[in-house]
Formats: structure tokens, C-alpha cells, sequence
């Protein structure tokens, strides 16, 4: 990827989680790089690590976190080098924000949605309330809330307009990146292709860049440029969507598509055998090799990261 | 009434299959009620809904949530009465069975499948204690028998070797293994119908494909008739033979899974077709044409077609007065929308 137009570059970041078992090795040595306006998807099954990705990207650590290292850099700069409070200034929010899992859920109950929508503004930008208020109205329109929603409680709105109400409070302070952690997992089909509407324009609009974490291969291939897969902590392949679904390397990739149903076409969807490592007990050597079909004497070893064509795969089949 | 259900039951048949059960304009309204006292109007959750199920056949009814297709499910397995219409199992109309008959109808004739697995299971009770409970209740008094249907049951739905499950507690499984037990404890008395509410809609893409496999195993090997009640199209064509849309209380096209999804007539079900993604790179380069607005309130839905306010091709004069009969368009293919007839 071209070094100027990079926008977020993360390399070996680990993040583990202590547990009276061990530690739990939710990220291990992630790599991968996001161009300016470009919407990367991590995919992956529950329980493989992509919501703690999330976490260690934007440094939200629950008490129980280990180990923490690797760079993340932001524009060239950084960002695991800051101290907490400049972290949670002037990245947090201000730079990266996140719709987490669930948003619609995550609102405050008791609090007018306009108010939520307001506060990152105010305190990230430093704008008084009245400016703040009207910022949020403008994100309404740009989410498609109707401005006369502002006072309204998230108890009065549908499932669909408090998912815009949580992308609207993501956006309010003109960030560079938003993560969106499964943002339309508990919708209704109709809902959730307006809500991946709205995500397109405001890409195309803002120049928004976007993480999109989630297991649903079908819905994610409306916003994916690239797509990262995911499996036991690691990426397993990195690779522009295009060339991704008509062909992936990998075989968990494979496999994963593969077991998408699709609406046309008599191809009979395959469920992939056995079921993700704990990712206490990690198994030596590749991770998938247990339910891979094409497993040979080389996986037990750690397979290398190999770079063909713009596209990463980390299998010992293309070594 | 009961020579008009048992010849139903008896003389319609649509080919060669006969009919299971029958739902005739059912109703079925909640009342509202204004501080605990005093009428302040209804929710017409499922608002004249007729279909049949048949021998060995599955339904898929597909619709958003709040279309009234968990009122509809409920109503089926007996927990709601229908306010106006009748169900009719094998000849035996439901409103009318006593309190033996509806105990009869739940253990020996319906099995549910809950969406959520985790929280259909009892989580102080071990698998052999959950999957003994349906036995127990449903009379089983021999515990040798239990314990042998036990293990026949979770047989049937892969959860082997048996020994190492039996002692298990819920939040020691897997989701897929969780459903399995739900779908174990549906199937162990041996039921002749299921209804399944979502069963996969909690589960990873990878294990969803399996679960539904081994619903397809468990109704061909037992002849059972399932209705599948679902939000998501792509996996309705491999489980199902006919599809039942729903919106707004109301069922809006019935027809064949490829009439539905190949041909679809009515303008809700095309929005539903079109809001339904498939992994394609091209999907990122296109915006969606889809339906204004939001489904509309089951209390006070709008007169005539209750989507003509959504609609782009509503008929000025007649979509928002008079509300459509079902139409067939083709063979098979019932739609009610003024545009067929």
C-alpha cells in the first residue's frame, strides 16, 4: 500500500488478557495497514479476538489486560507511545471512534439523544452546548434521523434510528476512522442494508475511513475494500475484497466462504468441522490445522506470513 | 364445527399430501389497556392469517421483527388463543380442546425451538436433567426408558459420545452444542411438528450451515412438518419448500421457495430480496433501492394495503382504501397486492 495515503498502520500488536487459566491470547501479532477513505473488514468467527482488536486499537482495556504492546500509527505518529490522558484527548474519540456491539443498547436511557450525540463535541472540540446541538443536528441528517428527533429519548426511536443515533455520536467530532463493532447484527434485514446505505454515503461524502468488524460475510461485502480474516488471535489473510471473494487463499478462508447460504445458485452451503481453539490452550504450529482440509507435515510449525500480489496469507500452502 | 375441521382435515389435499394442520383467518389481538384500567384500543399482532401445513412440509415465514410472526409461532404452539379464526390439528380445533387436550397437544404433538439457545436452557440443570424434563412431564414413568430416549435423542443430533455431555451444565457447551440440546429436547418426545423461532440467528456463520443441515436430517428422517420462522432469506432456500412472507400482521405472498425467490411478486418481498446481501465486491459500489420509512405500528396500521404508504407502485384510490385480497398470479403463487389483480 502506497506509505503516503496510509492512514492507520498496526503492526504486532498483542493484547492478552489475564485469567486464573493463563493468559487468554485475544490478540497475537496483528499486522495490517488502512488506506484513507478505505473500509477494511475483519472477519472472523465469536471468540477469535476481532471485538478485542477493537479494543486494543482504541485502548479501551477492561482491568483483566496482560500484556499490551506493538505500534499503531496513526498518520505516521505513533499513538502507542501517548499517555493516557493525551490518548484519550485528542485520539480517543477525536481521532478514532467506535459504534460499539449492540450501540442501539449502549445509548443512555434517561438522557435525550441529541444530548448524547452532542457530548463528544463538546468535550473533544470544545464547543459550547448551543454549537455542540447543532453539530448533532447536522449529523442527523447526514445518519438520516429527522432533526426533530434531537429530544427524544432512545426508548422512543426503533432499533434502526438508535443505530444511526450511535453512528451519529461516532461521527460528531469529523473523525478520521470509525470502528464498527458488528453494527448491524441485531437488525432487520431492510434496516440493516439502509444502515450500510448510510455507512457508503458517508465514506464517499466524508472521506470517512472504516473498520468493520464482524462474522457476517455477506452484509460486509457492502462496504469492504479490503478484507482481513481473522482466526485464534491472528490475521490469517490480508487482502483487497474484489480478488477476496472471488477467490480467498486461505483455506479457513475458503471454508468461511463456502458457508455462506446465498439467495441464487444450487451450491449447497458447507459447515466447517470441529470448532475454533481456546485461545488459552493455543495449539503449536498453525492454528486451523486441526480442521483443515489441507493439512500437511509443515503445519505444525507456525506457518510464515507470505506477501504475493498485494495480498498477505499466513499458510505454509503458498510458502 | 367439528364435521367442518375433520372434513378438512380429511378431504383438502393440495397434490397428493395431507393437510396437517390448518389456520383459518386467524386473529390475534392484544388488548391495551390505559393505566391498568379502561380500553385504549389493540395490538393486531396477526390480523387474518390462512395457510396450511402439510404432511412432511416445511414453512418458511419470513418477516422483520414486530411483523407478528412470534404471535403467530405462539399462537401455533398453543400459549396464545387466536381471538377470531381457528387452528385445526389433524381434525381437532384447538379452541375447543380441555385442559387434558392442550396438555396432549404441547408433549405429543408440538416441539419448539427456541432462537436464543443460551437462554432457553436452565442453567442450574445439567443436559440428561433438561432433556428428562419434557419425558417426565409428557408421562414417561419408566427411568430406564428416559434415560434410554435420552440417549437416542442426543444421538440423533450428534452430541457424542453421550456420557461426555449427560453431566454437563448449559455454559459448559458451545452455541452449536447448546441448540443441539434445545433441538434434542423438541425432538424427544417425538413430536409431529416443530416450530422453530430462529433457530440459527445466534450461532457464527460456520456452525449456522450445520445446524440447519441437521434440522433437514431430523424432519426428513421423521417425516415431521417444521415452520421456520426466520428474518433472513439466504438461509430459507435450503430448508424449506414453501415461503410465507409477513408484514404488518397480515401474510402478503405464499408461494414456493423459487417462485418467491426467483419471481417475486409482491413490492415488501422484493424490498426483502433486495435488502438481502450475498458476498460480492460489487456490492460496495452500489447504493440499495429500498422502501422509505419503517414498518408501521401494529395499534393503529395504516387503511387498505398496510405497505401502500411504503410502496413506489401503491395505486392511487384503491392501495390506501381497500385492503387486497390474495391473488394467484401463477399456479401456486398467492400475493395480495392490487398490482395482480
Amino acid at each position: 500500500m502506497n506509505q503516503t495515503n496510509t492512514l492507520l498502520r498496526i503492526e504486532k500488536l498483542v493484547l492478552y488478557f489475564n485469567t486464573l487459566q493463563g493468559p487468554v491470547q485475544a490478540v497475537d501479532e496483528v499486522d495490517f495497514a488502512l488506506g484513507t477513505n478505505r473500509a477494511v473488514v475483519i472477519l472472523g468467527e465469536s471468540g477469535c479476538g476481532k471485538s478485542s482488536l477493537a479494543k486494543a486499537i482504541l485502548r479501551l482495556l477492561p482491568r483483566n489486560a496482560g500484556t499490551y504492546s506493538g505500534h499503531i500509527y496513526l498518520k505516521g505518529n505513533d499513538i502507542m507511545a501517548l499517555e493516557d490522558e493525551e490518548f484519550r484527548l485528542n485520539i480517543r474519540w477525536a481521532s478514532i471512534s467506535m459504534v460499539p456491539q449492540a450501540a442501539m443498547n449502549a445509548l443512555n436511557p434517561v438522557m435525550r439523544v441529541g444530548d448524547q450525540v452532542a457530548e463528544p463535541a463538546i468535550v473533544h472540540l470544545g464547543v459550547d452546548k448551543v454549537a455542540a446541538l447543532s453539530l448533532a443536528k447536522k449529523m442527523f441528517q447526514h445518519v438520516g434521523v429527522p432533526e426533530d428527533f434531537i429530544s427524544r429519548y432512545p426508548f422512543e426511536l426503533s432499533g434502526g434510528m438508535r443505530q444511526r443515533v450511535a453512528i451519529a455520536m461516532a461521527l460528531v467530532t469529523s473523525p478520521d476512522l470509525i470502528i464498527l463493532d458488528e453494527p448491524t447484527s441485531a437488525l432487520d434485514v431492510l434496516t440493516q442494508a439502509n444502515i450500510f446505505n448510510v455507512l457508503k454515503r458517508l465514506k464517499k461524502e466524508l472521506g470517512i475511513s472504516f473498520i468493520l468488524i464482524t462474522h457476517d460475510i455477506a452484509t460486509s461485502s457492502e462496504l469492504a475494500d479490503d478484507v482481513a480474516v481473522m482466526y485464534a488471535g491472528q490475521i490469517v489473510e490480508v487482502c483487497d475484497a474484489r480478488r477476496f471473494f472471488e477467490e480467498p487463499l486461505h483455506p479457513y478462508s475458503k471454508k468461511l466462504l463456502a458457508s455462506v447460504p446465498r439467495l441464487h445458485g444450487d451450491k449447497q452451503p458447507e459447515f466447517i468441522t470441529g470448532r475454533p481453539p481456546s485461545l488459552i490452550n493455543l495449539p503449536k504450529g498453525c492454528r486451523f490445522a486441526d480442521r483443515c482440509p489441507a493439512r500437511f507435515e509443515k503445519c505444525v510449525e507456525d506457518p510464515p506470513v507470505v506477501e504475493t500480489d498485494d495480498r498477505r496469507v499466513k499458510c505454509w500452502l503458498y510458502s | 364445527m367439528m364435521s367442518v375441521s375433520q372434513a378438512k382435515d380429511v378431504e383438502i389435499k393440495e397434490g397428493s399430501r395431507k393437510v396437517l394442520l390448518s389456520i383459518d383467518d386467524m386473529h390475534v389481538w392484544f388488548e391495551l389497556r390505559r393505566f391498568g384500567f379502561g380500553h385504549a384500543g389493540y395490538v393486531k399482532a396477526v390480523d387474518g392469517v390462512t395457510f396450511d401445513v402439510h404432511y412432511k412440509e416445511t414453512i418458511a415465514v419470513v418477516g422483520e421483527s414486530g411483523c407478528g410472526k412470534s404471535s403467530l409461532m405462539k399462537t401455533i404452539l398453543g400459549l396464545y388463543k387466536p381471538t377470531k379464526g381457528t387452528i385445526v390439528f389433524e381434525g381437532k380445533n384447538l379452541s375447543e380442546l380441555d385442559e387434558k387436550g392442550m396438555h396432549w397437544y404441547h408433549s405429543h404433538v408440538v416441539g419448539y425451538i427456541q432462537q436464543d439457545p443460551y437462554g432457553a436452557l436452565p442453567p442450574f440443570m445439567n443436559i440428561q436433567r433438561i432433556l428428562e424434563e419434557p419425558l417426565i412431564v409428557g408421562g414417561i414413568k419408566d427411568k430406564e426408558e428416559r434415560i434410554q430416549r435420552i440417549h437416542k435423542a442426543m444421538d440423533e443430533v450428534k452430541l457424542t459420545p453421550v456420557s461426555d455431555f449427560l453431566q454437563k451444565y448449559p455454559h459448559m457447551l458451545s452455541g452449536g452444542q447448546q441448540q443441539r440440546v434445545v433441538i434434542a429436547r423438541a425432538m424427544i418426545m417425538e413430536p409431529r411438528f416443530l416450530v422453530a423461532d430462529e433457530p440459527v440467528s445466534m450461532l457464527d456463520a460456520s456452525v449456522r450451515v450445520e445446524i440447519l443441515k441437521l434440522l433437514r436430517g431430523l424432519q426428513e428422517t421423521h417425516n415431521l412438518s417444521v415452520i421456520y420462522i426466520t428474518h433472513d432469506l439466504s438461509t430459507v432456500s435450503y430448508f424449506s419448500e414453501r415461503i410465507f412472507v409477513m408484514y404488518a400482521g397480515n401474510l402478503v405472498e405464499k408461494a414456493s421457495v423459487r417462485q418467491v425467490i426467483d419471481t417475486p411478486l409482491h413490492p415488501y418481498t422484493v424490498a426483502l430480496l433486495t435488502g438481502t446481501s450475498e458476498p460480492d465486491a460489487k456490492n460496495a459500489e452500489t447504493f440499495k433501492e429500498l422502501p422509505p420509512g419503517e414498518p408501521p405500528s401494529l395499534v393503529t396500521p395504516p387503511p387498505g394495503c398496510r405497505f401502500h404508504p411504503r410502496c413506489a407502485k401503491a395505486i392511487k384510490g384503491l392501495c390506501e382504501v381497500k385492503s387486497p385480497p390474495d391473488f394467484e398470479p401463477e399456479p401456486g403463487h398467492l400475493v395480495a397486492c392490487w398490482l395482480y389483480q
